[in-house]
């Protein structure tokens, strides 16, 4: 599904390496779990591969599906079926949660020459997915985050990413700002769309999430590379050891 | 269930925008009627205005109403106070009257116009045959509670073609016409009202249009009457080298109530052309006038080549206690706009609202705002205005709020917000506040912001590309303002602030 090798990606304002040769593979159906300490990059990894502005990539490649996702716009990453959900999600005033969301669904039905949705078909869509989530009618009039709590930003993450279907979801520290029952309701939304032809790349700080989305594989990353993969013990070493020792052992 | 109805309607709505922005051309207004037409001969002087008056039919006293405005016109200097830049008007190297050959004979009801002007709005989208209009959808027979009927005033160059849903309007004693046929029909009413809001002497603009007016709309609401449908005018330049100097004048009797809606287009020229309309409103005791007004005139080229030069004076005159203004504008057309639509609360009670999106892209240049003159006890007014810049345009904010010693516990809200599109263009806001009692309130906020990456980024990456990215973003930035427009008007102007904006990123 995705396949990333040996990226080297630099800040485009100052010359600031952030991603060293980074190579990483998550195969259709997967769940991968990034976890690493402040600065090592992950942020950087997420907004590379949906090709936010601000950053130059020097060396290597990113693929989705052998298409390569670095020479795409960012509507066409999207369109491709990627979908990042924000550390930081957005809040654009005055446009309606449902503008934005049957905007943003019949653009990629448009841009893969599908039939767009009509109101009506939308509609009955959003409302399904938005209880599942424990999303109000009200949450869905509202401007884009606009006020939203830090659990219920997450939450509409979640639901874009339930209306989308993506192929390939990154998430990036969904968790942070989270209260227990909130984790509990994106996991369980998480853990719906997992398929056998959609996968997942988690970035998270804590096991936490890792418990209720059980990744397949964990990966640890430090100063812009992956410095040690392994099953879901892994993210239980951090949690009990810290970084300390994998870092030590990478050198 | 009602806030999942407002839901989809709000969606249409916005959902328009998107299609329209997918679709973008240039300004699709921009074809001419070929036509044969009657000009008189170009420039202005004593004869012109008395010709003029002659092609109308008009009575006397109008003609000396007219020569006393041109006697005070030559006297005066062009205001240059607006933050704008044009090149001298040669006010002699235009026509001030240009009539479509066909029109010479009056045609006694629109069936007997020719058929090229109908086909005109037609093409326009503009309804001239009398039926309901439901969101854009012509022809529904059981139309629900949103599908309305509009009546409209259609006014090609100098003269109007005539006026939809006259007897319906008639019954309900509404008088909607043109203004030369209520200068023939109603003097009266006209003799009573026309000059005593915005007065022949008000400022250089104003007074060329009292001289040199050629038609317009006009309406009488009589008292306690609530005008059966929506009224509306739509202007259309078409002929070359001529200026279009329109008069409305809208009259709400006591307790009666109207919304009006207003829309313009011209062709694609490269010569500049000028408009100067007059819009006079008098809204006696409790009644209520809501003003709509998407003005959509050819901006120019890319390089600031053509456009129109739109000086525009509308005032309201709440001279009743209680009466109710609303202006609410889309201004996205015109290479200059300069225009103040304004209220004055005279009457006790009386309220003042003022909602207005106003875009500037490639060479445009709008100075825009309004003006709240509090008279009256408990006076209240309300500003909404949103500038946005584009390209290296120049938009300016200018108000006026005023509190008269009289207009003792009054209130204004005012907030004005300025979004930047780009590096080369410019937001002012020149807000001028004058209270003259201790018990009045006037708040003022005002914001300048830019485009959002973030933002743009954030819809991208859910698979919006660029344009549809800002034209969501700007939408949103307007929505206080679109909301407060009917609601066809509302889809319109969202149309149109997408379309206003193409080229604006990237």
């Amino acid at each position: 599904m995705l396949k990333i090798n040996n990226l080297h990606v630099k800040l485009e304002e100052e010359d600031k390496q952030i991603l060293k040769g980074l190579t990483l593979e998550v195969p259709a159906g997967e769940v991968h779990a990034i976890m690493g300490p402040n600065g090592s990059g992950k942020s950087t990894l997420s907004y590379v591969l949906s090709g936010r502005d601000g950053y130059e990539v020097t060396e290597g490649s990113a693929t989705l599906e052998g298409a390569s996702l670095l020479d795409m716009e960012p509507e066409e990453r999207a369109a491709a079926g990627l979908f990042l959900a924000f550390q930081y999600p957005v809040e654009i005033p005055g446009v309606g949660n449902m503008t934005f969301l049957r905007t943003a669904v019949n653009a990629q039905r448009k841009a893969r020459g599908e039939a767009e949705l009509t109101a009506g078909e939308f509609l009955k869509v959003v409302r399904a997915k938005a209880a599942d989530l424990q999303i109000s009618p009200d949450m869905l009039k509202r401007p884009v985050n606009v006020g939203f709590s830090g659990g219920e930003k997450k939450r509409n993450e979640i639901l874009q990413m339930a209306m989308l279907e993506p192929r390939m979801c990154i998430m990036d520290e969904t968790d942070s700002g989270l209260d227990v029952d909130a984790m509990r309701l994106v996991s369980d939304g998480v853990n719906a769309l997992r398929s056998p032809d959609r996968s997942f790349l988690v970035i998270t700080h804590y096991q936490r999430l890792l418990s209720h989305i059980q990744p397949d594989v964990v990966h640890i990353m430090a100063n812009g590379r992956i410095i040690k993969s392994g099953g879901p013990d892994l993210a239980l070493e951090v949690e009990e050891n810290g970084y300390g020792d994998l870092l030590a052992e990478a050198g | 269930m009602t806030d999942i109805t407002d839901l989809e309607v709000r969606e249409g709505v916005d959902r328009e925008t998107v299609e329209t922005v997918q679709n973008m051309g240039s300004y699709k207004y921009g074809w001419n009627t070929e036509i044969e037409m009657d000009y008189a001969p170009k420039g202005v002087n004593e004869d012109i205005v008395r010709l003029i008056s002659k092609k109308n039919d008009e009575p006397e006293w109008m003609t000396e109403w007219r020569l006393e405005a041109y006697r005070r016109w030559v006297t005066m200097t062009e205001p240059k106070w607006a933050m704008l830049n044009y090149p001298e008007i040669d006010y002699q190297d235009q026509y001030y009257y240009a009539r479509p050959a066909s029109m010479t004979e009056k045609p006694k009801s629109l069936d007997e116009v020719d058929p090229k002007l109908l086909a005109t709005y037609e093409k326009l989208g503009i309804p001239l045959r009398e039926q309901m209009i439901l969101a854009g959808v012509e022809g529904a027979e059981d139309a629900p509670a949103e599908g309305r009927r509009v009546a409209v005033d259609a006014v090609f160059d100098s003269v109007s073609l005539g006026t939809t849903f006259k007897d319906e309007l008639a019954k309900a004693g509404v008088i909607f016409c043109s203004i030369s046929e209520a200068i023939r029909e109603h003097p009266e009413l006209v003799k009573r009202y026309l000059g005593s809001v915005v007065p022949q002497s008000d400022n250089y603009f104003a007074t060329l249009n009292s001289a040199v007016f050629s038609d317009g709309s006009f309406v009488y609401i009589p008292p306690g009457v609530k005008c059966p449908m929506e009224l509306s005018t739509y202007f259309r330049i078409n002929a070359e080298n001529t200026g279009q100097f329109e008069r409305t004048l809208i009259i709400a009797d006591k307790g009666s109530h109207v919304s009006y809606l207003e829309g313009c287009t011209a062709p694609k020229r490269d010569t500049n052309q000028l408009h100067a309309a007059v819009v006079e409103l008098v809204i006696l005791e409790d009644a209520e006038i809501k003003y709509s007004t998407v003005q959509n005139w050819f901006p120019g080229d890319e390089d600031g080549k053509g456009g129109i030069y739109n000086f525009v004076t509308k005032r309201a005159d709440c001279r009743g206690d209680r009466a109710k203004v609303m202006w609410t504008q889309v201004e996205t057309g015109s290479a200059i706009t300069w225009k103040y639509p304004s209220c004055i609360l005279r009457g006790n009670e009386s309220q003042g609202e003022f909602y207005s999106i106003a875009i500037a892209n490639n060479h445009q240049q709008a100075d825009t705002g309004t003006k709240m003159i509090h008279l009256g006890k408990n006076t209240r007014s309300r500003i909404v205005s949103k500038g946005i810049s584009a390209g290296h345009a120049q938009n300016t904010y200018r108000g006026l709020v005023t509190m008269h010693p009289r207009a003792t516990n009054s209130r204004n809200y005012t907030q004005c917000d300025s979004l930047l599109i780009g590096d080369k263009c410019g937001a002012h806001t020149v807000p001028y506040i004058e209270v003259k009692n201790t018990s009045s309130r006037v708040e003022h906020e005002a914001t300048t912001s830019k485009v959002d990456d973030d933002q743009l980024f954030y819809c991208r990456s859910r698979g919006m590309d660029e344009e549809e990215a800002v034209a969501l973003v700007v939408n949103g930035f307007c929505r206080e303002v679109l909301q407060a427009l009917p609601m066809e008007f509302a889809m319109e102007a969202q149309a149109l602030v997408a379309i206003s904006l193409e080229g604006s990123v990237g």
